[in-house]
């Protein structure tokens, strides 16, 4: 086309006069960072709420046709719900971001990252009913209420527990140095989830086999603390077939026996039981993290009546009895215990062992345990510790 | 001679065309050649321009910004931390390494296992046979590529076939890793890399190979001195296709690969996990500099010329 230097010159200079005008223009967006109000009345039913949730909590019949609370409230308000499953709270957060969901049930490790980029609204929780039925234990937790102002309502808490395969780890483990000191008797066939939250899983098999690094809470390490988790880590690496996260690839890694032994939710044991594996879950003596989901509403929803109701239903006893029976996890209504035989198993309302768990929480500069000698390492710090881990 | 011959024909005169607007531009437009070619291409240039081209330098700007780690806001000033992380880190370098090491042995294999198929496609098959066998090629091409990635997982998985396959000859299957990397990629793109070298072997005349066998060549000469060279844009071709794609590829090792992880991945977790989006970016002018490189390469071998 233009074969002449002359024009091909002018136009390499067209296009990066063009382009530096456009780059400089645009930066990017800044989020709104005004601090938005919780609403005080509910008005009309939108028709419609979009929420994104962990796997298994939004369940409308199609997985398991015994299992379907969306139906319900779909007929109750009105409201259609569209519904989008995460795998780990770093997409949670990503999603929210967008603006595009109106609900999203986050743990622990993304809902401050919510509230302080602005994402989340302040929920009014008078506005709720169910709310009064909650224990409250589970309220007014530093991760789902900041300065006084509640920001979503609790869903239920569980553990991330230690799966193996019964067949394969013999005798039946007790403690986490199945994956960690004692990998190399499996090596290759070790599964870990894939995400810097689970450095705090080495940390907290430090607190036990190694107490004299000083390690008061698992997300709070300071720079020393944090090296020798991630050497940990880095050794277990070398035994890890697979790091998972994505919940169907850990249920068909350990059907086919490429994965015998690691960390797991309560729900892939259910699926594989239900399947006939032999595999079985333990909560290890070492302790465990775990998660206390909140769910929440986005501060950008042009649904926010529908996402009220939804709030408001999840958290009602039978619904929240059979919600967090499927995923398995203990429930957070006090009455939902009236809708599941199981409640004794997942020490429903044990405020007790409820504070045993190492809730996710998202690791910031400030220490969590309180010192203030020392600085703690953040989670940007800990994303990059875990790809060099992953190597 | 009558009057009428020689009066002037004032009723046949075909009157002048009236100037509308569309004539006018239209005579304008035959006078100068070079408008016309600009308003030919400004649709196809502006999608290639500012849709496809601008939109990717302003993701590739982001590496020169950083991010507030706390806020997870874009801080827009300029500065080279992103891209002296990405070149010095060990850890960079080694995927980077991984990577464009992954790349070139699919790359290999796939020009390897293309070149018979091609070569048979092209110049023995009778044209039936060539019909059936470009849609053979072609069918996996229907499937989608999840699909694929997941059946290659059930493949190579320690209840799979190729366990069973192997079992009775005291083999193992070699599981989730970079050897299940290397082979699900290599199948990936292998029809990107046969067509290619069959419509480049099927431009070489059969007469030239007559002719040499007439001057005495046998096959394996004919080959190497005829048909290779005329085929080598056309080869050249299908590495680009192969090598470009396993470059960014994060999904397969993310499904076969256990614990590796190459560029894709490290891209993909600064952009979702650590919501580093100038780190990603950085990240992401790793690739495009490897084929820029490449291409520069290809070009020098003249195979660029001929396509």
């Amino acid at each position: 086309m233009m074969h002449t230097a002359r024009a091909r010159r002018a136009a390499a200079t067209a296009l990066a006069v063009g382009s530096i005008a456009v780059l400089a223009g645009c930066g990017t967006s800044s989020g709104s960072s005004t601090p938005t109000e919780a609403v005080d009345e509910l008005g009309d039913y939108e028709g419609e709420v979009s929420i994104i949730a962990w796997a298994g909590y939004v369940e409308d019949g199609s997985n398991d046709p015994d299992y379907d609370w969306v139906s319900g409230f779909e007929e109750e308000t009105g409201c259609k719900v569209t519904s989008k499953t995460f795998n780990t709270s770093d997409e949670a957060v990503t999603l929210m971001k967008t603006g595009d969901y109106d609900v999203v049930s986050a743990s622990g490790d993304a809902s401050l990252r919510l509230i302080a980029a602005g994402d989340v609204q302040p929920v009014n929780v008078d506005l709720i009913p169910s709310y009064e039925g909650i224990y409250d234990f589970l309220k007014d937790q530093p991760w789902n209420t900041v300065d006084g102002e509640h920001y979503g309502v609790p869903h239920g808490y569980g553990a991330n527990l230690l799966m193996y395969n019964t067949d394969i780890v013999q005798p039946a483990p007790t403690s986490w140095d199945v994956v960690f000191d004692g990998a190399s008797e499996y090596t290759g066939k070790i599964t870990a989830y894939d995400n810097p939250i689970y450095i705090a899983d080495a940390a907290v098999y430090l607190m036990a086999h190694q107490p004299d690094l000083g390690i008061e809470n698992p997300y709070s390490l300071d720079e020393t603390q944090f090296q020798a988790a991630v050497d940990l880590l880095k050794e277990q690496r070398q035994h890890v077939g697979e790091y998972w996260s994505d919940y169907l690839k850990e249920i068909q890694a350990f059907e086919t026996g490429d994965s015998v032994a690691g960390t797991t939710w309560q729900v892939i044991q259910n699926v594989l039981a239900g399947e006939g594996a032999a595999t079985d879950v333990v909560l290890p003596d070492e302790g465990a993290t775990g998660w206390s989901d909140t769910w929440m509403i986005s501060s950008t929803t042009e649904h926010p009546n529908c996402s009220y109701a939804w709030l408001d239903w999840i958290a009602s006893p039978e619904v929240n009895g059979v919600a967090t029976s499927y995923f398995g996890e203990a429930p957070s209504s006090q009455e939902a215990c009236d809708y599941r035989e199981d409640c004794e198993a997942y020490h429903a309302g044990d405020a007790d062992y409820a504070s045993q768990i190492w809730y996710w929480t998202t690791p910031i500069a400030d220490c969590l345990d309180g010192r203030t000698d020392v600085e703690c390492m953040d989670y940007s710090a800990w994303t990059e510790a875990w790809s060099e881990i992953k190597g | 001679m009558t009057d009428t011959a020689t009066a002037p024909p004032a009723a046949r005169t075909v009157p002048p065309p009236r100037a509308t607007a569309a004539r006018r531009s239209s005579a304008w437009l035959s006078a100068h050649p070079r408008f016309r070619l600009a308003f030919l291409l400004t649709a196809p240039l502006f999608w290639l321009v500012v849709v496809y081209i601008v939109a990717l330098a302003l993701l590739l700007v982001t590496a020169f910004w950083q991010v507030d780690s706390f806020t997870g806001e874009i801080i827009t000033e300029w500065t080279l931390d992103n891209i002296i992380t990405v070149v010095t880190g060990a850890l960079y370098q080694t995927v980077t390494l991984r990577t464009v090491g992954i790349a070139l042995l699919v790359t290999l294999i796939d020009v390897l296992i293309a070149l018979p198929i091609a070569f048979y496609m092209a110049k023995v098959a009778s044209p039936r046979a060539q019909r059936l066998l470009v849609i053979a090629v072609l069918m996996p091409l229907w499937a989608s590529y999840l699909v694929k990635a997941y059946a290659w997982r059930a493949v190579l998985s320690q209840e799979g076939i190729l366990e069973w396959i192997l079992a009775p000859f005291g083999l193992h299957t070699p599981g989730y890793g970079l050897t299940a990397t290397v082979i699900t990629l290599s199948y990936l793109w292998l029809p990107y890399v046969i067509l290619p070298i069959y419509a480049g072997l099927e431009r070489v005349p059969d007469s030239l190979l007559e002719a040499s066998a007439d001057l005495g060549g046998k096959s394996w000469r004919t080959l190497g001195s005829v048909v290779l060279p005329l085929a080598f844009p056309a080869i050249i071709a299908g590495t680009i296709f192969a090598f470009s794609l396993s470059l960014g590829d994060y999904i397969t090792v993310n499904i076969v690969g256990g614990t590796n992880q190459m560029l894709g991945n490290l891209v993909y977790t600064n952009v979702g996990a650590a919501n580093n989006l100038p780190l990603a970016a950085a990240i992401a002018l790793i690739p495009i500099v490897i084929i820029f490189g490449y291409l520069a390469l290809v070009r020098r071998t003249g195979a660029l010329n001929n396509l």
